[in-house]
């Protein structure tokens, strides 16, 4: 069942004179300040949210460099050590032949973070200027960024697995690199820039195109 | 610009926002089983289920205790040229230790056994007054509201895809074995997702918002 009557216009809660909680989906007054059913702080449209998006977007891109220079996993066997980067191990595995895996760590590790630096610097620019994709398109890069950039972790929990299990003395060992730390950083920051997002204005932009058109 | 009357009339209360794309609806409240969607951006507002309550407080139950048990018990081990080594979840989450990775470490932990804990002890907080019909638990609003908050940083499933991962990448060095937390983590990862479809954030907040009227 849908709850609008699919022939009406939707009408924004800004456009009733409301304002909308974003928490709990209540609606109130629009000068009010705190939703009175969950106490979230209300704002019709958070005009400051892109500058919180940005910077939370620029320092996780620059832990992003530093994830992919400095090697994530140290492999010590016997007499030899190797130095893997997260791209250097994924090639490492392409060549035993588990195609597979190396696919799985490619896309999580590499696809899906740059993937959704791109995805966030386009929403941001593009609610700004206003032009672009239809706001489906939007919307879809939105929901990508919001239910899936999370799954970058996966390469971080796989070293840990990996570094606690592998400790077998004199024979082989397994230790995390610094990339380790600053990929987990990047995931961290990417989240919180796509979580600051305020998606309310991928509509408002879509709804000025249509006046235009 | 767009008529507002059939919006503005009537109190605010019979109304529902959409927090994605800020549409306003009269409330129309679905029958359990039924959804009530956004017709601009698709969005659930409201999927009710019945009994969800208690179906809700039984998974958490189960996932509490599996979470303390795979954290606690072996997990994986392996085993080459007579050496072996087992490892419990715990450990997992707690192999950087040096320096700054030490802060990695909680960050893990974190993601994988304290958030998911912590949510779902703050999920029966909230829900257990609600199902029996009693008035809302102290500060059950701020709960709710944390557990939600922590909803995206709780990673006990991409974890276990991990788990998957790692077994592949250390195959060919080692012989690996699954501990019994092994399959407790498998269930648990099923029992998070199975909960997320259960439960639906409106029909907790207007709860709360009136309990009496549930
Ligand atoms: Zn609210
Ligand atoms: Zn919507």
């Amino acid at each position: 069942m849908e709850l609008s009557g699919t022939s009406e216009k939707t009408v924004t809660a800004r456009a009733a004179g409301l304002v909308a909680c974003t928490r709990c989906t209540r609606a109130w007054p629009i000068e009010t300040q705190v939703c009175g059913r969950c106490g979230a702080k209300l704002v019709s449209r958070d005009e400051n949210s892109l500058q919180r998006v940005w910077a939370l977007w620029i320092v996780g891109l620059m832990c992003y460099v530093p994830a992919n220079v400095y090697p994530m996993l140290r492999t010590q066997q016997l007499f030899q050590v190797d130095e893997s980067t997260i791209i250097g191990g994924a090639v490492d595995l392409a060549h035993y032949g588990a195609f597979g895996i190396a696919t799985i760590i490619l896309v999580a590790s590499v696809v899906i973070p740059l993937g959704k630096f791109w995805a966030i610097a386009f929403l941001a620019v593009s609610v700004r200027s206003g032009r672009g994709f239809a706001s489906h398109h939007r919307l879809l890069m939105y929901e990508v960024v919001e239910y899936i950039g999370r799954w970058s972790m996966i390469d971080i929990f796989v070293v840990a697995i990996l570094s606690a299990l592998v400790q077998l003395q004199g024979l082989a060992s397994i230790t995390p690199g610094p990339a380790a730390f600053f990929f987990a950083l990047s995931v961290i920051f990417t989240m919180l820039s796509a979580q600051a997002f305020d998606p309310r204005m991928i509509w408002d932009a879509q709804a000025d195109d249509d006046e235009a058109l | 610009m767009a008529d507002v009357s059939h919006v503005s009339r009537g109190p605010l209360e019979g109304l529902i926002v959409c927090p994605v794309c800020d549409a306003t609806y009269q409330l129309q409240r679905p029958k359990n089983g039924e959804r009530a969607v956004c017709g601009r951006c698709h969005k659930v507002l409201i999927a009710p289920r019945r009994k969800a309550g208690v179906q809700i407080i039984a998974v958490a139950v189960a996932v509490v205790v599996l979470i303390i048990a795979a954290s606690v018990f072996p997990f994986l081990s392996i085993s080459a040229a007579g050496r072996s080594n087992a490892v419990s979840i715990l450990d997992a989450a707690l192999t950087f230790t040096e320096g700054p990775m030490l802060v990695l470490a909680l960050l893990t932990a974190g993601f994988i056994i304290f958030v998911p804990l912590l949510r779902m002890l703050l999920t029966m907080y909230v829900l257990i007054p609600v199902v029996l019909d009693r008035p809302p638990a102290r500060h059950a609003i701020r709960a709710f509201r944390l557990s939600e908050a922590m909803r995206p940083w709780s990673m006990a499933e991409i974890f276990a895809l991990g788990c998957a991962v790692a077994l592949v990448k250390v195959a060919d060095l080692a012989t690996v074995s699954f501990g019994p937390a092994f399959w407790m983590f498998g269930v648990l990862v099923v029992l998070v997702i199975v909960q997320d479809g259960f439960l639906c954030k409106w029909s907790v907040w207007n709860s709360l918002e009136h309990p009496k009227r549930q």
